[in-house]
């Protein structure tokens, strides 16, 4: 009993201040948590075959998740052939947790990824061993979330690496045409680039030419994010010590092997942090897409609230949205948290 | 630099043909009609069921004419626009019908390069008001029948003398709704919001007397966010006109026409009496019009480039304009109303099929 006080007096009370505080949160929990338990949990309709039931209850209308996951999450893909977006989805998943794994980290990782997507792209487009085809307009849903960052991060990364070590080089035209870019599309919120790749740029293509509107929207997402990422990758590079640069070079090692045995990992390492929450704040950035008719995780969800049935379920809807944007995000900031504490190039921030 | 100019000149060929190629013939190579709804959803008109299915009044205006081209009305892809999206979709090729709850409008018709072939749904800005509605400027009526007086009410917008009218803004909406007020010696306080969603939240909270938007926006928002739908009532006055139709491409008129008849072909059904469900016995008629739109006699499906058989595909896979309606906006509390046949006081008028 003793010693309980005695923790509660040393973390909860132990001053005037933080005595208030404890008490201020406690009220809070005490007004907030048990509604919220009431709404989603002991007033909540789980069955509700059409939604006569959600309207006369009080509480949350959980049978409208059952009754949109579906579309929630494959969008107008064929109805029948979900389990093909299914799979995908799970395959992309598990090529993100497999590359995670410091294990894994070799060359055949490449072949693994290529592998993958192979798989993943036979999967949804189809046309081979007796799949459906099914074109890309009906994808939807989280596999579209997904495929849309997962490429967007992929293609982004590696541009972005070219062009923080393209300002920072030596030769004026090409540091003149990194700045530009980076300051031109920086300069520019998301959304009207999305607008130029989707409403402009088929007006100065030759008409009868058209390129797939899914494909415009991904290019668009690379071209915006590796311009963050470039800016946080030059961070990082900016943070090496002129001296590694000069013991390189003294070395004999040439510009390639400098870049990319010297400075490069720990220019990378440096940045795991800000380059996570540029990576998080793309995953995030895809749900614009929704703008140029594209039909992503959050788009099937505004879609869903516009049957008239079940269009007053809003919170619930947004609700289930939350929970699977954080469950993505959340892995990721881990993962990078797990990085830094354990990383490769560990001893020379200790050193 | 060899294979850089190869492959240029295979591309300039390639878009050298998709030029001179009718729609019609790109459409029958490719094998499916591409059709740009709204990809915001509207229910009723164009939205994903849960299947993941697009139904709705302009969805089917796509799949008659799958219905005509192929005789299979499935086989149409759907393409979501937005706002912004759609008449560059229509212009660039993406689409080749833009059937999206689009008004038609003279500019449109004309500097954007647009065909509109005809109007799907005559729709127009009305006022919906709570049923026991008594504006705040207005008298209080006598308290003895206040029940029964009130609830019966309002019966026209020339009532609304002093209300509070919620709109969005930076819409011909708002304009139409201060016209409409100064040509009637009325006064009102907007209260101007610009979601949907939280407009709606304002106008059945109380915060305002009226609501006021296009009538089928008023229908669909009654049905689906009112508490209790039976107590708000859409007033009888339109106040504009938004004739909302599919529209084609400039410069290509057999798509045009093809389009154009499929329409007609579903109103003119429902005027004939021809629906899904009758079609396959009414096609032995000897009524010699039933005759010549079924393909019986005549040649009518050859004159447009189709199979002679197309109104009756239509028919019998799509339905008639009416059975349309009934199915996806009937049950949303929409009445016929002006998109009823003019025999039956609406303005529908196909020209006649021979």
């Amino acid at each position: 009993m003793n010693a309980i006080a005695g923790w509660l007096r040393a973390n909860l009370f132990s001053s005037w201040p933080s005595a208030l505080a404890t008490l201020v949160i406690a009220w809070l929990a005490w007004r907030l948590v048990p509604p919220f338990v009431d709404w989603a949990f002991v007033e909540a309709v789980w069955r509700s075959p059409n939604s006569d039931a959600c309207r006369e209850a009080q509480g949350a209308c959980w049978a409208f998740i059952g009754e949109k996951h579906r579309f929630m999450l494959f969008g107008t893909y064929p109805f029948e052939q979900h389990w093909r977006p299914a799979l995908a989805t799970l395959i992309l998943v598990g090529l993100w947790g497999f590359s995670a794994l410091r294990r894994s980290w070799h060359w055949w990782l490449g072949l693994v990824w290529t592998v993958g997507l192979a798989l993943i792209a036979m999967l949804m487009w189809g046309g081979v061993f007796g799949l459906r085809y099914v074109e890309n307009e009906r994808w939807g849903g989280l596999i579209l979330t997904l495929i849309l960052a997962s490429f967007g991060m992929a293609f982004a990364f590696p541009l972005s690496i070219l062009l923080a070590l393209g300002r920072r080089s030596r030769l004026p035209v090409l540091r003149a045409a990194c700045v530009a870019y980076i300051e031109l599309i920086r300069g520019v919120p998301l959304i009207s680039v999305l607008f130029m790749a989707s409403v402009m740029l088929p007006l100065f293509l030759p008409s009868g030419l058209t390129i797939d509107k899914l494909l415009r929207a991904q290019l668009a997402l690379v071209l915006f994010a590796a311009a963050y990422l470039a800016e946080v990758v030059r961070g990082g590079l900016q943070a090496i010590p002129h001296h590694q640069y000069e013991a390189a070079e003294a070395l004999g090692l040439s510009f390639a092997q400098r870049t990319l045995h010297v400075i490069l990992p720990q220019a990378l390492r440096l940045s795991i942090a800000p380059l996570v929450n540029t990576f998080i704040g793309l995953f995030k950035d895809t749900s614009l897409v929704l703008i140029i008719g594209l039909f992503d995780l959050l788009s099937t969800i505004k879609v869903s609230l516009q049957d008239p049935a079940w269009s007053r379920f809003g919170i619930e809807a947004y609700l289930f949205a939350c929970l699977v944007y954080f469950a993505f995000c959340y892995a990721m900031s881990a993962y990078s948290r797990h990085l830094e504490h354990g990383g490769p190039g560990r001893r020379m921030r200790q050193s | 630099m060899k294979t850089l100019f190869a492959v240029a000149a295979a591309l300039t060929v390639v878009v050298g043909n998709a030029h001179a190629q009718s729609t019609l013939d790109a459409v029958v190579k490719k094998g499916y009609v591409q059709c740009g709804v709204n990809g915001g959803a509207v229910a009723g008109f164009s939205a994903p069921d849960s299947q993941g299915v697009w139904k709705g009044l302009d969805v089917d205006l796509c799949r008659a004419v799958a219905a005509a081209v192929f005789g299979d009305a499935n086989k149409v892809r759907y393409t979501g626009l937005t706002a912004q999206q759609r008449f560059t979709a229509l212009q660039s090729g993406e689409v080749d019908i833009l059937s999206r709850n689009t008004t038609w409008t003279i500019t449109r018709d004309t500097s954007l390069g647009l065909n509109f072939v005809g109007v799907n749904f005559y729709d127009g800005q009305g006022f919906m008001v709570p049923a026991n509605f008594r504006a705040k400027g207005a008298k209080p009526a006598a308290k003895a029948d206040a029940k029964g007086a009130a609830r019966t009410g309002i019966t026209s917008a020339k009532q609304l003398n002093g209300a509070t009218v919620c709109v969005q803004p930076g819409t011909t909406t708002e304009l139409n709704l201060s016209d409409y007020f100064r040509a009637n010696g009325m006064t009102f306080k907007p209260v101007v919001i610009e979601t949907l969603p939280e407009v709606l939240n304002a106008y059945f909270s109380g915060r305002c007397d009226v609501f006021t938007t296009d009538v089928s926006g008023l229908v669909s928002s009654r049905a689906s966010r009112a508490p209790k739908p039976e107590e708000h009532i859409i007033l009888p006055e339109v106040i504009s006109k938004e004739p909302l139709g599919p529209a084609v491409r400039h410069g290509d008129d057999r798509w045009f026409d093809i389009v154009k008849w499929s329409l007609f072909a579903t109103i003119e059904a429902e005027e004939m009496g021809l629906s899904s469900k009758n079609i396959d016995q009414q096609a032995g008629s000897k009524d010699p019009a039933v005759q010549r739109f079924v393909g019986a006699t005549g040649d009518i499906g050859k004159m447009l480039g189709l199979d002679n058989k197309w109104a009756f595909n239509i028919i019998k896979q799509v339905g008639n304009y009416g059975e349309s309606y009934d199915t996806h906006l009937k049950p949303l509390g929409f009445t016929r109303g002006l998109n009823n046949l003019w025999t039956k006081g609406g303005l529908m008028y196909a020209p006649p099929i021979r």
